[in-house]
């Protein structure tokens, strides 16, 4: 069976069906790890014999016909999210060797269902950047070209999907994290609207603006695993009581007279003609299918990037002062506490992480709160209000995913500016908390593949999935 | 020149929830060093804080009284320092919304009364304790008091001597305790005072330089620690040096205070909005739901002690100022309605042996109930009187009721008159005397003879009877 481009719904079939025992897919995957791995690097951590045992387990619950969406499929998952008694390690050397004593709730969710574990997946370090290029333990390759990044920071999740290690994985996105690697490996990723999601056992990176979400090979696959991982959870005071029954309610249901609106700004000129045209060209065949085509405007999108760094890092950087050496971690060495606390954090930090940690306290300082955070959280509440205009007058946005396809290793490595700008296009969802959807929408001249994506009210993934499988579907 | 004290306080007093503030450890005191943690108050990656809705109940219960209004929206932000005993490196408190703002308290000072305005209290987490070993050089962290929900209450700057200020800690502990959110026991460290404290001519403009006093653990200490330092900075003001902005740390032992870092240490704490807890907003049904809830209040207690009950009002002060007292006394009342009765033996008999040590108010092996009993039997004269202590006393060594142990040790009155009739027909006839004193209009022996009586006559006949008889034979004769 090749494990390429297979979708978690084929694969349920099969195992349904007795096509293929969970055993064997999971064997399949390391198999194809096996042979590709080390071209791609998309594993931290693989839990081999774990694996083979749920498979197993799996397989009973499917011969009793008791099945769930995720029984016995393999997955992965990213290295932020924690796994009871298996390494969690945020691709951070100060991490090395953490195991966290508890699942995060998503990991719980999936276990419910019997899912079948392959492994951790590198990302950015502590999620901080594009490219998977800042993990501590190694970089990421593009399957679709070695020589170029997979995006970022799941782009461990993203590049296992597309090397067909794994049918789906999770991911977290705190400002475009699921969706631009999505969009750089050609997978399918979701963001789920804040709070749809619990975010119990999610290593915190930016509080206000982190969600986890899967990533895969349809539309569809996204919405099912998004019913299985979605719902309150007692232990996360932001996750949401507002229920969805199925997000795929509306998946097979025609556009027709769907209102899908065109912001100019995210076609501005930092956009690349050939993400612009690909993107351009999908809007027409939704408006083949009948979807309505509504102009509109975005004016403070080029506030954007500000706004997010300011408060994704003044976030950061509290949520990563726990790290001291002290509980857990890596402990550094010095004659007293203050010495300690500070070989620790020196050692095991990489520079990004630091970057944005200087960064965030510098916003958060006394004599400088005023003009950098407050403005920030001034400028996330004039986003939120041009989003809700924007809404008023149409149901969906469509944008492209990444100003560019994926770019060469190494070629945007001494750019931190840069690389913070090309986010340009995924963080004003996150700032506003909606959910969104990136799907391949075409390739360049060279076959990288352009991503391009759907975005909804809060907590209206129903209408974002319909849009993206009626395109997936044409 | 006279130099006039100008001291404002920040009290931190632990609440009295089953569970921490933001997750669902015991919030008990004590326990076996981090046996009372979980990955969430020990701050492991992932995990994040859900705000207990008691603790927020509480706080709102301690502002309503000490008189504050409590914020219809309130937040929570982190406050980020970096200490060992800080398991996630930044504090969950409140800066620009707590949940309740301004209020006062009223305290009499050596004899003047007077109003203590309250700036504000939050609502935060308390921290971890460090126990820093000697013999291995070691520091030790214990987290079992990370995350136990503290209000911090903050007054204004109006109190102008040690006498001010532990009338008012005193005062604000029974407020406390009353209202059912803090058990009050500084020695345990749930109730906690920081002193900042400075000195300046009187009617000056501007206020001294001012010294902060931290984490002084009794009331008494709090009273040495405020002298000490007027004495302290009296001297060096007069001697012509200046006081430093700093952070003092109070010695019981030695009754002084001593540096324990400047101002020019003083850490920023970046504060801002936590994002893991959504804002409050409280509806005028919940508050008011909370404010029902509230138990009597000692100021409404007073009253109804002196002018319902009669209790004299020394008796009403000293069963007011220890909340267990009070309540043991009102519940006992319930059961025989005599409280000028019950009150003053409670007062005489049993506060006699909690003052001694003998007894431990928050830990008696018998009910109210049986206590109301007790007086209940002593007033019937179905006892002798005096027994009344006695009996007390087999109460606290075994628990047992007050009926059990008259049988057991056979202390009913068996009024048996025919013995009664011929002990005192005998008493008289040994002391012809003092009958003849009596006759002659010396109406006060009678007490010599009544009390010669009643001894002879313990469980044989009641007090009332033995009188009746006395008199009788004395207009005989």
């Amino acid at each position: 069976m090749d494990m390429k481009r297979a979708t978690v719904s084929m694969l349920r079939r099969a195992l349904d069906e007795k096509q293929v025992s969970a055993r064997e897919l999971c064997e399949e995957c390391f198999k194809a790890i096996d042979k590709d791995e080390d071209k791609i690097g998309a594993f931290i951590t693989l839990t081999r014999e774990e694996a083979i045992k749920n498979a197993e387990r799996a397989q009973k619950r499917i011969d009793e016909g008791k099945s769930g969406f995720l029984t016995g499929i393999p997955l992965a998952i990213k290295d932020n999210i924690c796994t009871d008694g298996i390494k969690t390690t945020c691709a951070s050397r100060m991490l090395e060797s953490f195991i966290p004593p508890y699942d995060a709730h998503v990991a719980e969710k999936l276990k419910e269902q019997d899912f079948v574990l392959i492994g951790k997946t590198n990302m950015d370090e502590f999620a901080m950047g594009g490219a998977t290029q800042t993990s501590y333990f190694k970089r990421t390759h593009n399957p679709v070209n070695t020589d170029c990044v997979p995006g970022g920071s799941s782009g461990g999740s993203a590049a296992a999907v597309a090397a067909g290690f794994v049918p789906a994985a999770l991911g977290s996105d705190t400002g475009g994290s699921i969706r631009q690697p999505a969009a750089f490996c050609g997978v399918t990723g979701l963001k789920p609207t804040y709070g749809r999601v619990s975010r119990y056992g999610l290593v915190a990176f930016g509080s206000s603006l982190d969600q986890i979400g899967p990533i895969a090979n349809s539309v569809k696959d996204c919405g099912e695993i998004l019913n299985v991982i979605a719902g309150q959870d007692s232990r996360d005071a932001t996750s949401s009581d507002i229920r969805e029954t199925d997000f795929n309610r509306n998946a097979e249901k025609p556009v027709k007279g769907l209102k899908i609106a065109i912001p100019k700004e995210f076609y501005g000129e930092a956009v690349d003609e050939e993400v612009k045209t690909a993107v351009m060209n999908a809007a027409k065949e939704l408006e083949k299918q009948g979807a309505v085509l509504v102009s509109c405007e975005m004016p403070s999108l080029k506030y954007g990037i500000p706004a997010y760094y300011l408060i994704a890092c003044a976030e950061a950087a509290s949520n990563l002062s726990r790290y001291d050496g002290i509980k857990y971690g890596l402990r550094g060495e010095g004659k007293n506490y203050r010495e300690m606390i500070l070989d620790s954090r020196n050692k095991g930090f990489g520079d990004e992480v630091k970057r944005r940690i200087l960064l965030g306290n510098y916003a958060l300082s006394s004599g400088y709160f005023d003009a950098y955070y407050r403005k920030a959280c001034a400028l996330r509440q004039k986003i939120i209000a041009e989003y809700n205009a924007i809404f008023e007058k149409s149901d969906v946005i469509l944008t492209p995913t990444a100003p560019s396809v994926a770019y060469k290793i190494g070629s945007q490595d001494s750019d931190p500016v840069k690389m913070y700008t090309a986010d340009i296009l995924t963080v004003p969802v996150n700032i506003a908390g909606l959910p969104a959807l990136s799907l391949p929408c075409g390739e360049n001249e060279k076959g990288m593949p352009i991503g391009m994506s759907i975005t909804g009210r809060r907590f209206d993934e129903a209408t974002v999935l319909q849009a993206g499988r009626a395109y997936e579907m044409r | 020149m006279k130099l006039y004290p100008t001291i404002g306080l920040e009290i931190h007093a632990e609440l009295l929830t089953k569970s921490k503030v933001f997750c669902t450890c015991s919030a008990e005191f004590g326990g076996e060093p981090n046996s009372r943690c979980c990955p969430v108050c020990s701050g492991l990656p992932g995990t994040l804080p859900v705000l207990n809705k008691k603790a927020v109940e509480y706080i709102v219960k301690a502002g309503c009284v000490l008189n504050c209004d409590i914020s219809r929206f309130t937040k929570w932000d982190r406050k980020n320092y970096f200490y060992p005993d800080l398991p996630k490196a930044y504090q969950i408190s409140q800066m620009p919304r707590p949940v309740c703002l301004g209020g006062y308290v009223d305290i009499v000072s050596e004899g003047e009364p007077k109003r203590i305005r309250i700036n504000r209290i939050h609502l935060e987490e308390d921290a971890g304790k460090l126990v820093h070993e000697d013999s291995t050089r070691q520091t030790l962290a214990d987290y079992n008091r990370c995350g136990i929900p503290l209000i911090e209450i903050v007054t204004e700057p109006d109190f102008h001597s040690a006498a001010d200020v532990t009338a008012f800690v005193e005062k604000i502990r029974l407020l406390l305790q009353y209202a059912g959110v803090c058990d009050g026991k500084m020695e345990q460290g749930s109730l906690r005072c920081d002193v900042n404290i400075s000195l300046a001519e009187k009617d000056a403009k501007e206020l001294g330089t001012r010294a902060e006093i931290k984490n002084i653990n009794s009331v008494r200490a709090i009273g040495r620690a405020i002298e000490y330092e007027i004495y302290r900075q009296t001297e060096l003001i007069e001697s012509g040096e200046r006081v430093v902005q700093e952070t003092r740390r109070y010695t019981d032992s030695t009754g002084e205070t001593v540096a324990m870092r400047s101002k020019e240490d003083a850490q920023d704490y970046r504060y801002f909005p936590d994002p893991d807890i959504p804002p409050i907003v409280f509806t005028e049904e919940e508050l008011e739901q909370i404010q029902n809830d509230i138990p009597e209040m000692p100021e409404s207690r007073r009253e109804r002690y002196i002018n319902q009950y009669g209790i004299a009002p020394n008796e009403t002060e000293s069963i007011l100022n220890n909340k267990a007292v009070c309540f043991f006394f009102e519940e006992a009342v319930k059961y025989y309605n005599n409280p000028k009765s019950i009150a003053s033996f409670i007062l005489v008999e049993l506060m006699r042996r909690i003052n001694t040590g003998e007894a431990d108010m928050e830990k008696l092996p018998f009910r109210p109930k049986d206590l109301a009993r007790l007086v209940e039997i002593m007033d019937s004269d179905k006892i002798n009187k005096s027994f009344g202590k006695n009996i007390l006393c087999t109460m606290l060594e075994t628990g047992k009721a007050p009926d059990a142990v008259c049988d057991e040790e056979n202390l009913w009155i068996k009024e048996d008159l025919g013995q009664a009739e011929q002990v005192i027909d005998r008493i008289l006839a040994d002391n012809p005397a003092v009958v003849e004193q009596y006759r002659n209009g010396e109406a006060k022996v009678f007490g010599f003879l009544m009390g010669q009586a009643n001894r002879q006559l313990k469980g044989v006949a009641a007090p009332g009877v033995v009188k009746g008889i006395l008199e009788r034979k004395l207009k005989e004769k």
